[in-house]
Parts: C-alpha cells; sequence; structure tokens
C-alpha cells in the first residue's frame, strides 16, 4: 500500500522551548492513524506543521498528493458565521464552476446528513451538527489526506459517540486517509487502524501501535471486546510514563518490544 | 406648529431644500466609505503602514469639523462641495477606525481555516477579513452618517448658501423671524438623522444576526 503522508525526522522549536523533537511515521492510503499524547505536548502544533500553517524548524513533509483539510476542535470559530452551511461548505471550492460546487456540497452535506440544513447558518445549528458541517466542508474539498485536531472534544459524550461512527462510516465509504490528533486514548483506539503514542514534551514518538480490531466498530461491542481492552491499558500505561528526559529511545524501544508481543497475541 | 410641518412638507421649495441636504448627505457618506473601507483594510491588514501613518492620523482626528468650516469656506467657496467635505471629513474616522478594529479583532482560526484551504492574503481579505469587518463597518457607518448630518447643517447655516435644510432654518430665523418655520427645519432635520440611524441598524441587524 502507498503512503499518502511521510513525516521524517519533524521538529519544531517556538524560540528556544523544544516542542516536538524529531517524529518519523507514515501514514499509508487510506489508513486512519489516531496521535495520542499528554496534554500540551505538541500534537497541535505537529497537526500544524504538516498542514503547513507553521513551517517546522526541522524534517520533512511529504504528502502524495495536491491538498489536504483540516477539521479543527473549535468548530464554533471555525465555520464563517456570514455564510450558511451550503456556503461554508462551498467556501474552500471556489475554482470551481457553480453547478460543480452546488453538486459537491450537497453530496459533502448528505454524507454527514445534513441536507435539510443546508440553507441554515451555523451558529443555528447545535454542536454536533456544526462540527458535522466543519466535517462536510472537508470532504467537499476532497483531500488527499483530512488532518483532525481533537474533532469530538467539544461535544457532548453521546453526540461524540454519533460522530465518531459517522467519521468511521465516510471515512469507509469515500476511502478517505485521516490523521485524528486526540488525548482520548478509548477514542484513539476506537477510531483507529494505528495509533501513534507521544511522549511529553518534547513530542517523541513512545510507539506506533496497529490496532488488531476489525474494521467494522460499534460502539458497545467494540468497546467491551477484549482486544480494545488490553490495547486501552498499553496505550494507557505508554502515557503514563511521561518521562521525557533519560533515555526515552531505548525505553520506548523496549516497551514497543513488550507491545508488539501482547497485541498480536490477544 | 403642526399645521406648518403639514404646509411645509407639501411645499416645493422646502422639499428641495431637504432633498438637497439629503443627497449631499448621501454623496459625503458614500465618499467616506469609499475612502475609508479600503485605507481601514490597508492600515489594519499592513502594521507597517500603520505605524508609519500613526503620526498623521493622531494629529488630525482630535480636529473638530466643525472648526473647520471657515478653514474649507475660504479655500473651498460657498458651494456644496465645501459640506460635502467637510461632511467627508467627519465620516471618515468612525469608518475607519471601526474597520481597523474589525480586522484586529479577526479570529486567527478563521485564517488559519481559510490558510488550510489554499487562500493567500489577498483571498483571506476579501473572502473572510472584509465579511467579518462588515458588521463594525455599518457600526461605523451609522456613527459617521449621524455626525455628517451635524456638520452638514452646520455648514449650511454658517455658509448660507442657498439650498439645503440649514439655510431654510438660518432663512426662516432671520428673514421673517418664523419660529415655527424654523422648529419645522429642526425636527425635519432630526427625523433624517433619525431615519438614517435607524435604517442602518436594521441593515446591521440583518447582516449580524449571529
Ligand atoms: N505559538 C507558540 N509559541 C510558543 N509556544 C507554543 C506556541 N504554541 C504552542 N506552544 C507550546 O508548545 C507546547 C505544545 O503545544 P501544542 O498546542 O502543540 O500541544 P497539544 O499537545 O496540542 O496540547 P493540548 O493537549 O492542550 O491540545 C505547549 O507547551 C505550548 O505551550
Ligand atoms: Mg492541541
Amino acid at each position: 500500500m502507498s503512503n499518502m503522508l511521510e513525516v521524517a525526522d519533524l521538529g519544531h522549536t517556538y524560540g528556544d522551548y523544544e516542542a516536538i523533537g524529531g517524529l518519523t511515521f507514515d501514514v499509508r492510503a487510506g489508513e486512519l492513524v489516531c496521535v495520542v499524547g499528554p496534554s500540551g505536548c505538541g500534537k497541535s502544533t505537529l497537526l500544524r506543521t504538516i498542514s503547513g500553517l507553521i513551517k517546522p524548524t526541522r524534517g520533512d513533509v511529504r504528502l502524495n498528493g495536491s491538498h489536504l483539510a483540516v477539521v479543527f476542535q473549535d468548530y464554533q470559530r471555525s465555520l464563517f458565521p456570514w455564510l450558511t452551511v451550503q456556503g461554508n461548505v462551498e467556501f474552500p471550492l471556489r475554482s470551481l464552476p457553480r453547478a460543480e460546487r452546488r453538486k459537491r456540497a450537497a453530496e459533502a452535506l448528505e454524507w454527514v446528513g445534513l441536507t435539510a440544513a443546508a440553507r441554515k447558518r451555523p451558529w443555528q445549528l447545535s454542536g454536533g451538527m456544526q462540527q458535522r458541517v466543519a466535517i462536510a466542508r472537508a470532504l467537499a474539498f476532497r483531500p488527499a489526506l483530512l488532518l483532525m485536531d481533537e474533532p469530538f472534544a467539544s461535544v457532548d459524550a453521546q453526540t461524540r459517540f454519533e460522530l465518531e461512527d459517522l467519521l468511521l462510516r465516510v471515512r469507509r465509504e469515500h476511502d478517505t486517509t485521516v490523521l485524528v490528533v486526540t488525548h482520548d486514548i478509548d477514542e484513539s483506539v476506537y477510531l483507529g487502524d494505528r495509533i501513534l503514542v507521544l511522549s511529553s514534551s518534547p513530542a517523541r514518538l513512545v510507539a506506533n501501535l496497529e490496532v488488531p480490531l476489525p474494521a467494522e466498530r460499534d460502539q458497545v461491542t467494540t468497546r467491551t471486546a477484549d482486544g480494545f481492552v488490553a490495547l486501552r491499558s498499553k496505550v494507557a500505561r505508554l502515557l503514563n510514563v511521561g518521562k521525557p528526559s533519560m533515555d526515552v529511545e531505548k525505553w520506548a524501544a523496549a516497551e514497543r518490544e513488550s507491545l508488539s508481543e501482547t497485541v498480536s497475541s490477544s | 406648529m403642526f399645521g406648518e410641518l403639514v404646509t411645509q412638507l407639501s411645499s416645493p421649495t422646502f422639499f428641495r431644500h431637504v432633498v438637497a441636504t439629503v443627497l449631499a448627505l448621501l454623496i459625503a457618506i458614500g465618499i467616506a466609505i469609499a475612502i475609508a473601507v479600503p485605507s481601514g483594510l490597508v492600515l489594519g491588514s499592513l502594521p507597517a503602514v500603520r505605524h508609519a501613518t500613526r503620526a498623521v492620523i493622531e494629529f488630525l482626528r482630535p480636529i473638530p469639523s466643525v472648526a473647520l468650516i471657515p478653514l474649507a469656506l475660504v479655500m473651498l467657496g460657498f458651494g456644496p462641495e465645501t459640506k460635502i467635505t467637510l461632511a467627508v471629513y467627519a465620516a471618515l474616522w468612525p469608518i475607519l477606525f471601526n474597520t481597523i478594529y474589525a480586522l484586529d479583532e479577526l479570529d486567527p482560526l478563521q485564517v488559519e481555516t481559510a490558510r488550510t484551504f489554499g487562500l493567500g492574503r489577498v483571498g483571506i481579505l476579501f473572502r473572510v477579513a472584509l465579511p467579518n469587518a462588515l458588521p463594525f463597518v455599518l457600526t461605523g457607518i451609522r456613527l459617521a452618517a449621524t455626525t455628517a448630518l451635524i456638520v452638514m447643517v452646520s455648514v449650511e447655516i454658517m455658509a448660507s448658501s442657498q439650498t439645503g435644510l440649514g439655510f431654510f432654518i438660518m432663512e426662516a430665523r432671520s428673514g421673517p423671524g418664523r419660529m415655527d418655520q424654523v422648529l419645522v427645519g429642526t425636527v425635519v432635520a432630526g427625523v433624517i438623522g433619525l431615519l438614517l440611524n435607524n435604517g442602518l441598524e436594521q441593515v446591521r441587524r440583518r447582516w449580524v444576526a449571529w
């Protein structure tokens, strides 16, 4: 399978504060990869360097495709209040002819189940619906890679489950490659085909875990499956260590080894 | 006075005066918008230009436009261009400062969203910064309209320019000394101000429903 995203020795330093300390990983086409890490470890910084919003101090980001799209946590601020829902979804499509723009927006809104809300303004919708608009807008842009920064952190638990399932369905139906940043361990296991575990600041790659769960996920049965529970505790343990100083590499290598045993045997 | 109001409202001469004032006012507001909004966009998005022009603006802004009337009369004469120029001057500031303020208040996340969708500086200016600034600009225009009306009527009163509401009021006072006509002129001036203010507030409300 080809790689959609290749990140090589990516590092970023704000002034003299090192936020990311050399990350190397790939995202394969069609894959959904979750990045988990402790709060403030540099997850958003990673996403911002990948999306080109900031230029990393070192390293390389290669996207095998023309463009990507980002869904931010704060949908309220990221949607444009003067545009209708449809206008928001059409926003990135300015270069297309009007008819094509309409078609794509209608299509994307249908994917997220918001066809009826097309003429409304974003602020007339609930938080979960607003985030679906943001997802539709990103999908309408047909990105090679969909980046999401804690996309479901600002909605209630019920809505969160719904949005997680919506993301899984949409990306399966439309073969989207997705990189989701989250600090929620359960969410990373539930959503991911693979999980990248980061250390606390400066972020380094602690583990790169395949998720040994079937592609079809279910909020009740998946979350109680043995594989889910085992992996969740693994990730939790990895995150709790969070001592960025001495021998991260060595320690991470040891952890990876023990993990690959447990995970593959479970 | 109520009878006089009805009489005057149906009089073509009075109507001409009102139209002269309103027309000049609209022209002045239009010119002020055409100057202040683009300048505000430039000053608001280019800090370097803002710094460079700061001294000039800080010097000009506190000058009350009414205090400029004698100077303008000497320099521009007694035609309508004088009152328009002064009204433009008075109307510029609220629009300019509200536009700059709006750009300062622009949410960085909106800019970043646009950037991730591939928009450049110009695209962001027109498709994000400008629509985002519009409610603030409209508030600026509303404030500007009121100030411009004051200046406009003041010039008409002082310059005896033969047309306009201010001239009508002045003439009613000094000629036949008709108090009721003075009052009618004053009330109509107030109504124009009120209508402009409310109309622009309505427009702003429609736009900024969020
Ligand atoms: N523009 C900036 N200038 C200086 N330091 C910054 C800047 N942005 C972020 N940082 C610092 O870099 C570190 C990583 O920030 P970042 O936002 O990437 O973390 P995060 O993992 O996304 O955090 P959270 O879990 O809170 O979302 C933090 O310590 C933060 O204070
Ligand atoms: Mg973050």
